[in-house]
């Protein structure tokens, strides 16, 4: 029989299941398949830290949220439409979330006694028959048992055969959301094509998941989701650490310099890593270093030598590299530091998003040590913000730090990817020979005040620098006071003369003035969006600005701060933006902030910002 | 200044001053470090080193002061990082002759951790550690290589603290050149800086220092004329290990146990003594456990200096590249635009 297929606007959806259920390839899967039907579509991942939790209990509980539409999608999503428990304690975390009338698919065999005692429910309760889920549309299906009845015939153990599990629930979503199975076929194919045998029953799966959405009488509703209105061209789906590595490579390749990185593995920037090392015939050299220090180290050590030198870290690295950073800015060498921010202080929330870095990167250093910050406001961002901390750090000659978060790291929206020569290129020049034979002077400086990039082996350029102060221009040790405070002056202007190589700073959307201003950075991007729409579309005068240069700021920056009675600045911390833009502009900015380890939700801001629109 | 070639590129021939910059130099007068600097000058023109094509890396302390003195690119960088900046300049340019200079502070202490690992990972560099046994430029508090009991400002009732053997560190992290000298013998120490130059790999040169200041004579024993022949023992592969004022003593291999024998006595001659053999790492081991007082006890051992074991094992940053090459012969030079669209795309009309 065939299923009527309805239309949907959007869908939220969220996966959960324990660690080893394989939640985050479901999503990531499901994801690329939507991206490809053409809708926008935000993720957030978020899994325990520990990389097996024991098995069933809440701590191990791992989820994957999907918000999909024919719309434009700025957030991952408040509450789910649909939610996929694959065990008592998947339901018991994500229950709360469900929108009321929304549905539950729910793996039965995921509730035995055991499941529901590791969930932690009271030994005579079972969500499946009390009132848990009333309410909602609920769909059980005996998932681990369908799917090991699906591939008996496998020479597989059961172990093994439990794996496949996953592939038949995506499998039923498929069918739900009226997909085809290509492209998730094609991915096994090409992951397995050495495992006939796991490819096969993932195959197998795969389809009897499908296949029962077409043969249950019960499961009456199929959607569909018309692609979004997104301007023309060709896309790609993209997550942020991988579009971060992309522009790095990109901006080495404009600027004609070899790419160094050197890092320390850490949650979650080591897939910055593990990607760059995959792309040597781009000339990129990735060196995993023995701790943080000798990774930035290493950096600044490249860059000495001519390539660009880069560092990718999270907060606890940038904690330990602080000191280097600060030989990068005496030095003044080109350098970037990535920090992909995660929950902190100390080890904190490894797996969480926070936006906690913000002053660390700005002040975390001895001396007076100023450097330019940039920022990525969403995954397909991370492409431009880390060709201008490229760019920023050549032209300039200074340490740049680019700051990313989890959040951002690990979602996934589609990219309108650029064509390389539509890239203008980058011009970078190193100091040559002098003519007349005069003496090198390391730290004479051009317009913008940097200094030549003068690297070993280049004749005639022999010269020493170090982390003792030095005098201007020759670059000889100094310890003269009044030189001192000359050149800390100078180092600091270098860097507040960034604004005059920047764009000034724009409103991304609703008003250009008016009676509220959305002032965001990072990864508040999509919520400062969304709710800076809703709150147009009822007729208040609001508008949304989104900094990616966090130092210096834009020259316009206060000029269109002050078009707006009131200024508020959303941040997934205990409010550090909100603190320099009052400190530099005496501006009584307001914060709002959340520091749970998740994105804000759009309700929480859309509430806070009315609540002042509305007192006038 | 040195200038490096006339206008036609070729280089004039350098001497030994050429290396000197017009910076003063600021050492302690006195000070042991001032015989490492000329050796090394001394031998950078007999090398005929370029300095353009020559960098100088170091940390912090008053041994890592050195770049400033030398007329070549030198980075003078953070307490004990100095091996990761060299890696990376190694990697970023393969070409350069580097030199790491390190102190026993700067390399064992705070660095300890980069030491095993520039070791083990064999760049193709020249560490040079001077190791004067405490710390000079915080004035005088105990060392990683400072005896036992030994009084300093941070130990007024003696250290606690057991030494580190540098040699037998260097050996145990897999190092691929070994090798011990010491400043007050300017011929030995400029041969070891030759031989180290030589060596394709990380060369671990470690060199008796001595502080004045702070710890005069910590060495004495080791440097005097009187005391020399009985304590040190000059490694020489393919000879056998003699020493002694009339090379009357030697070292005979009992097992695993090496004793020294008095050639004199009539009993074991120099055919049964231990030929040194520097590319032996079993030996080299038992070699650097000659590390105790070379006067006291029955079976005192005397110090050995030279190359302890050298071995030839393929460069870090030669690897980098051989792996970049090969990469590009069997992929082709990376497309940006294919980059850029990944694996899975689709277009928007």
């Amino acid at each position: 029989m065939t299923t009527p297929i309805q239309e949907k606007q959007a869908v939220i959806i969220k996966f959960a299941g324990d660690s080893g259920d394989g939640m985050q390839l479901t999503g990531g899967l499901f994801t690329d398949d939507t991206a490809i039907s053409g809708s926008d579509l935000a993720t957030f991942p978020d899994f325990p830290a520990e990389i097996r939790a024991p098995v069933g209990t809440i701590a191990g509980v791992s989820g994957f949220q999907l918000h999909f539409g024919s719309q434009r999608i700025y957030t991952p999503g408040d509450r789910f439409d649909v939610l996929v428990a694959m065990n008592a304690a998947a339901l018991k975390v994500n229950i709360k979330l469900v929108r009321k009338g929304g549905t539950v698919i729910i793996n039965e065999d995921g509730f035995d006694s055991k499941n529901l005692r590791l969930a932690k429910y009271d030994e005579s309760q079972n969500p499946l028959d009390d009132n848990t889920l009333e309410g909602f549309e609920v769909i059980k299906i005996p998932v681990t048992k369908m799917t090991r009845e699906a591939i008996s015939e496998s020479t597989l153990g059961t172990k093994e055969k439990d794996r496949c599990k996953n592939m038949y629930v995506l499998g039923f979503l498929l069918w739900r959301y009226n997909r085809s199975m290509d492209t998730t076929m094609k991915f096994l194919t090409s992951k397995f094509k050495n495992k006939p045998e796991i490819l096969d029953a993932n195959h197998k799966a795969l389809m009897a998941g499908y296949h029962l959405g077409d043969t249950m009488e019960e499961f009456n509703d199929r959607y569909t989701v018309k692609p979004a209105q997104l301007a023309p061209g060709k896309y790609r789906s993209i997550m942020g650490n991988d579009a971060i590595v992309l522009g790095l490579i990109t901006a080495t390749k404009k600027l004609g310099l070899p790419l160094f990185y050197g890092s320390y593995p850490i949650t979650p920037a080591s897939s910055i890593l593990h990607s760059l090392s995959k792309y040597k015939n781009y000339g990129v050299r990735t060196f995993q270093a023995e701790d943080e220090i000798a990774a930035v180290a290493s950096a600044i050590g490249a860059s000495y030598g001519g390539s660009l030198g880069i560092t990718g870290t999270s907060g606890p690295g940038l904690a330990l590299k602080g000191e280097a950073i600060g030989l990068a800015v005496m030095l003044e060498l080109p350098l970037v530091v990535i920090d992909v921010q995660r929950g902190g202080p100390s080890t904190g929330l490894p797996t969480k998003t926070e936006q906690s870095d913000l002053m660390q990167a700005l002040y975390g250093r001895n001396g007076e040590c100023p450097l330019p910050v940039v920022s990525c406001s969403k995954p397909s961002d991370c492409f431009e913000a880390a060709m201008e901390a490229c760019r920023i750090a050549v032209q300039h000659m200074t340490p740049v730090i680019l700051l990313s978060d989890g959040y951002i790291a690990n979602g996934a929206e589609p990219w309108r990817y650029p064509k390389a020569s539509d890239i203008p290129e980058m011009k970078v020049s190193f100091a040559k020979q002098q003519d007349d034979g005069s003496h090198f002077m390391p730290y004479q400086r051009d317009e913008k005040l940097a200094r030549a990039w003068a690297i070993p082996g280049t004749p005639g350029l022999v010269h020493r620098v170090g982390g003792i102060e030095k005098e201007d221009v020759t670059g000889n040790i100094s310890y003269d006071p009044a030189n001192h405070e000359h050149m800390v002056k100078t180092r600091e202007r270098k860097v507040e003369m960034i604004a005059d190589y920047i764009p000034e700073q724009k409103i991304e959307s609703g008003h250009e003035s008016g009676s509220l201003l959305l002032l965001g950075w990072g990864s508040t991007f999509g919520v400062c969006e969304s709710v800076t729409n809703s709150l147009t579309q009822l007729g208040y005068s609001v508008g949304h600005a989104h900094l990616r240069y966090l130092r210096p700021f834009p020259r316009n920056l206060e000029e269109l701060m002050r078009r707006f009675d009131k200024v508020v600045i959303p941040e997934i911390n205990n409010g550090q933006l909100v603190k320099v833009i009052r400190d530099k502009y005496l501006l009584p900015a307001v914060p709002f902030n959340k520091i749970q380890g998740t994105p804000i939700a759009h309700e929480e801001l859309f509430d806070f910002a009315l609540n002042l629109v509305d007192k006038g | 200044m040195a200038i490096d070639s006339n206008p036609n590129g070729v280089p004039y021939t350098l001497k030994a001053k050429d290396f000197a910059t017009d910076q003063d130099v600021r050492w302690c007068p006195g000070c042991g470090d001032y015989s490492i600097l000329k050796q090394v000058q001394t031998v950078m023109a007999d090398l005929g080193k370029q300095p353009h094509e020559t960098v100088f890396v170091s940390g912090i302390g008053c041994s890592s002061r050195f770049p400033y003195y030398m007329e070549t690119y030198g980075l003078h960088s953070i307490h004990g990082r100095a091996p990761a900046f060299a890696s990376g300049l190694k990697i970023a340019n393969p070409n350069l002759s580097v030199w790491v200079i390190t102190g026993d502070g700067d390399a064992l202490s705070i660095g300890g951790n980069h030491f095993m690992h520039l070791l083990r990972r064999n760049f193709d560099l020249n560490l040079l550690l001077f190791n004067n046994q405490i710390y000079g430029l915080t004035k005088g508090q105990y060392s990683p290589t400072s005896e036992e009991h030994k009084k300093t400002p941070s130990t007024p009732y003696g250290s606690i603290d057991h030494p580190v053997n540098p040699i037998a560190l260097a050996l145990g992290s897999d190092a691929t050149f070994v090798a011990r000298s010491m400043d007050r013998d300017p011929k030995h120490l400029k041969d070891m800086l030759v031989r180290a130059d030589a060596h394709r790999g990380t060369s671990f040169l470690e060199i008796y220092q001595n502080c004045n200041i702070f710890n005069d004579g910590a060495f004495e024993v080791f440097t005097e004329k009187d005391s020399k022949p009985d304590t040190t023992l000059l490694l020489e592969s393919g000879q056998p290990l003699v020493f002694g004022k009339e090379r009357e003593k030697g070292i005979y291999l009992d097992g695993f146990t090496p004793r020294v024998v008095d050639l004199a006595a009539g009993g074991l001659t120099k055919d049964d003594l231990w030929v040194h053999d520097d590319t032996d790492q079993l030996k080299a081991n038992i070699l650097a456990r000659f590390f105790d007082s070379p006067t006291e006890g029955a079976n005192a051992l005397p110090r050995p200096f030279g190359v302890f074991y050298q071995t030839d094992r393929p460069c870090y940053e030669e690897q980098v590249h051989q792996q970049l090459n090969a990469t590009i012969s069997s992929l082709g030079e990376g497309d940006l635009d294919k980059l850029l669209a990944g694996g899975s795309t689709w277009e928007i009309k």
